[in-house]
C-alpha cells in the first residue's frame, strides 16, 4: 500500500492517477482464525484495528454481509461529541472523540473531522435544567462543555431564530471540541489500515449460523462455509439480536428505524452543529453544502431501513420555527437507519452466556460519535477478557440493576 | 404507512392514531421469581427480524389495548387480535403459517 501525501498527489497528477492501488484487498477466506468479527461497519473495523496496534492480534477476519460501511456507518449524521452526564458514558465517548482528533494522520487518511463545536438547545425550562446539570457534569470528568445564553447561540449560529413563539431557544449546551467526520472515510480508511495489517476483509459473506462445543464457540457458518476461530465479536448494530439469537441467547435490545435527510446543497450558513431535542431535529451543514437533518426514531421495531414518514414531518415542521430559513429547501434525499436500543440508552460491550463470544451494541441512535473508542475499548476486552472503559457497560447490568441511564439524563431518546 | 384494524371498535386506524406498547405475551414475574426470570421479564426482547407480536393501544379512537401480528420487515399485518388472551388465536396462527410456513415466535409456532 502506497502512503497518501501530497507528493503522491503531486506524482500521481504527472502519470494520469495511473497508479493508485486498490484501497483494501478482496481475499478468499481462510479455514480459520483467531478472532473472527461479524459486521465491517466502523465499530467492527475499528475493533480490529486496535486489536491489530494495540495487541499484536492480525489472524483477524472481518465478516459482513452487505459492504463494509453500508449499514448504520453510512447512514448517519455524522455528529461528534461527549457531553454526556454519566461517568462511565463521558469516559469512553470523551476517549472517542479525542481518538478523532488524530484519526487523519494515524490511518494516513484524510477523515475529514471538523471540530466545529456542538450546541444542543435547551427548549424548556426542563432542558435548561438538564444540560445546567450535564455541563456541572462535564466539568467533573474533564469534558470541556459551558452553558450558554441566547446571545451567544445567536452569535454562533445566526441562522437561527431564538425567540420563536412556539420553542424559543432558552440556553444551549456548548463544547467547542465536538463536530462531526466524513463517516464513509472513517470505515475506508480502518478498512485500509486493517487490510493493510494482513487482516481479511469479507464483504458479501453472511453468517447464518454460530457452532459451538462444551460452552466455548469454535466458528461461524456463513454464505461461503464454515470458518473456524478461537475468539468471536459480533459487532452488527440492528440486527444484533439476530446474530445473538443464533449463538443462543437474548438482548435487552430492541431495533428501530432512525431516519436522516440532506438538503440541496446551498452556500455555506452554518458552521456549527445544533441539536434540538425537544423537537428531536439535529442539523449541520456538509463540506458540499447540503443541510445534513437527523429526525427521530419510530415507535415501534422495524428492520425496515426507511421509518415512518410523519416523523420527518414532526422534525422538519419544529425546524422551520427555529430555523426559518431552510422553509424554501428543497431535500435531496431520505433514508433510514436500524438503531439498535437498549432500556437505559446505554451500549452493550460485554462478555456472553457463549465462551469466548463477545458483543459489541447497543450504541442506539449515537453509534457514530464513538466508532474509534468502542473499537479501542471492544478490542482490549477481547484481547484481555477486561478493559477500564466497558467494565460498566456489561450485559450483567441488567440483572444487577446497575444501569449507565442516558435516557434520563438527555430526557428523549437520542 | 402502517395501518392496524382495532379489534374492539372495529376501526381501521392509521399509526399516528395509535400507540406502540412494545412485545406482546410476555410473561410476567414478581417477587419469589429467579433473578434470571425477572431479567427476562423486564428486559429480554425478541426483537425478531420476520414475524412479531406487538400490543397496541387505540389511543385516539376507544382507548383499548389490542394485540397485532406483524413483520418487522416486511410490515405485513398478519391480524390483530383482542388482549385478553395469553397466545393468539388459532385462527390468526392458521393465517400465518399460510404466508410464513415453519414460523415460530418465542413458545408459539
Amino acid at each position: 500500500m502506497k502512503r497518501f501525501s501530497v507528493f503522491a498527489i503531486a506524482r500521481e497528477a504527472m502519470r494520469q492517477h495511473s497508479g493508485w492501488s486498490r484501497t483494501w484487498a478482496n481475499p478468499q477466506p481462510k479455514k480459520s482464525y483467531e478472532v473472527i468479527i461479524i459486521g465491517a461497519g466502523g465499530h467492527g473495523l475499528a475493533t480490529a484495528y486496535y486489536l491489530g496496534k494495540n495487541f499484536g492480534i492480525t489472524n483477524v477476519a472481518v465478516i459482513e454481509k452487505g459492504w463494509l460501511g453500508g449499514g448504520n456507518t453510512g447512514r448517519n449524521t455524522t455528529i461528534i461529541r461527549s457531553n454526556y452526564l454519566q461517568d462511565p458514558s463521558a469516559a469512553i465517548y470523551e476517549k472517542s472523540r479525542s481518538l478523532y482528533e488524530n484519526l487523519s494522520q494515524e490511518l494516513n487518511y484524510n477523515v475529514m473531522f471538523s471540530p466545529r463545536g456542538c450546541m444542543m438547545l435547551a427548549q424548556t425550562q426542563h432542558e435548561m435544567r438538564g444540560y445546567q446539570r450535564t455541563a456541572h457534569a462535564n466539568s467533573l470528568q474533564g469534558v470541556k462543555t459551558e452553558f450558554i445564553g441566547p446571545e451567544r447561540i445567536k452569535q454562533l449560529c445566526p441562522i437561527m431564530n431564538v425567540d420563536g413563539p412556539r420553542y424559543p431557544v432558552l440556553g444551549a449546551l456548548w463544547q467547542s471540541r465536538a463536530g462531526s467526520a466524513r463517516h464513509d472515510a472513517v470505515a475506508w480508511g480502518y478498512a485500509r489500515a486493517c487490510s493493510e495489517m494482513g487482516m481479511h476483509i469479507l464483504q458479501k459473506t453472511e453468517v447464518i449460523g454460530v457452532t459451538q462445543e462444551a460452552g466455548n464457540v469454535t466458528g461461524v457458518e456463513t454464505s461461503r462455509g464454515h470458518i473456524e476461530c478461537k475468539k468471536l465479536g459480533m459487532v452488527v448494530a440492528g440486527h444484533a439480536s439476530v446474530v445473538a439469537e443464533m449463538a443462543g441467547f437474548h438482548l435487552p435490545i430492541e431495533s428501530v428505524p432512525l431516519q436522516a435527510l440532506v438538503s440541496e446543497p446551498i452556500k455555506p450558513c452554518m458552521d456549527v452543529v445544533v441539536m434540538a431535542n425537544t423537537v428531536h431535529g439535529y442539523m449541520s451543514q456538509s463540506d458540499k453544502g447540503e443541510m445534513v437533518i437527523g429526525g427521530g426514531t419510530d415507535g415501534y421495531n422495524a428492520y425496515t431501513q426507511r421509518g415512518s414518514f410523519h416523523h420527518l414531518e414532526e422534525t422538519v415542521r419544529a425546524l422551520i420555527e427555529t430555523f426559518p430559513m431552510i422553509s424554501r429547501l428543497k431535500m435531496l434525499r431520505h433514508w433510514g437507519g436500524i438503531v439498535d436500543v437498549t432500556g437505559d440508552r446505554s451500549p452493550i460491550l460485554s462478555k456472553t452466556p457463549l465462551g469466548q463470544t463477545f458483543i459489541n451494541c447497543g450504541w442506539g441512535t449515537g453509534g457514530f460519535k464513538a466508532i474509534p473508542g468502542s473499537g479501542w475499548a471492544f478490542a482490549e476486552l477481547m484481547a484481555k477478557g477486561e478493559s477500564p472503559l466497558t467494565a460498566e457497560f456489561g450485559l450483567d447490568r441488567f440483572s444487577a440493576g446497575r444501569f449507565v441511564d442516558e435516557s434520563v439524563a438527555a430526557g428523549v431518546a437520542h | 404507512m402502517l395501518m392496524l384494524n382495532c379489534p374492539y371498535c372495529g376501526m381501521n386506524k392509521d399509526e399516528t392514531e395509535l400507540s406502540a406498547g412494545g412485545e406482546a405475551h410476555i410473561k410476567r414475574f414478581g417477587p419469589g421469581s429467579s433473578d434470571q426470570d425477572f431479567e427476562e421479564y423486564l428486559f429480554g426482547r425478541a426483537n425478531p427480524k420476520g414475524l412479531h407480536f406487538e400490543r397496541w393501544r387505540c389511543s385516539s379512537g376507544c382507548g383499548k389495548w389490542f394485540h397485532a401480528a406483524r413483520c418487522t420487515l416486511t410490515l405485513e399485518v398478519f391480524g390483530t387480535y383482542e388482549a385478553q388472551t395469553l397466545e393468539p388465536p388459532q385462527s390468526i396462527k392458521d393465517l400465518i403459517t399460510v404466508k410464513r410456513p415453519g414460523w415460530s415466535w418465542r413458545a408459539f409456532s
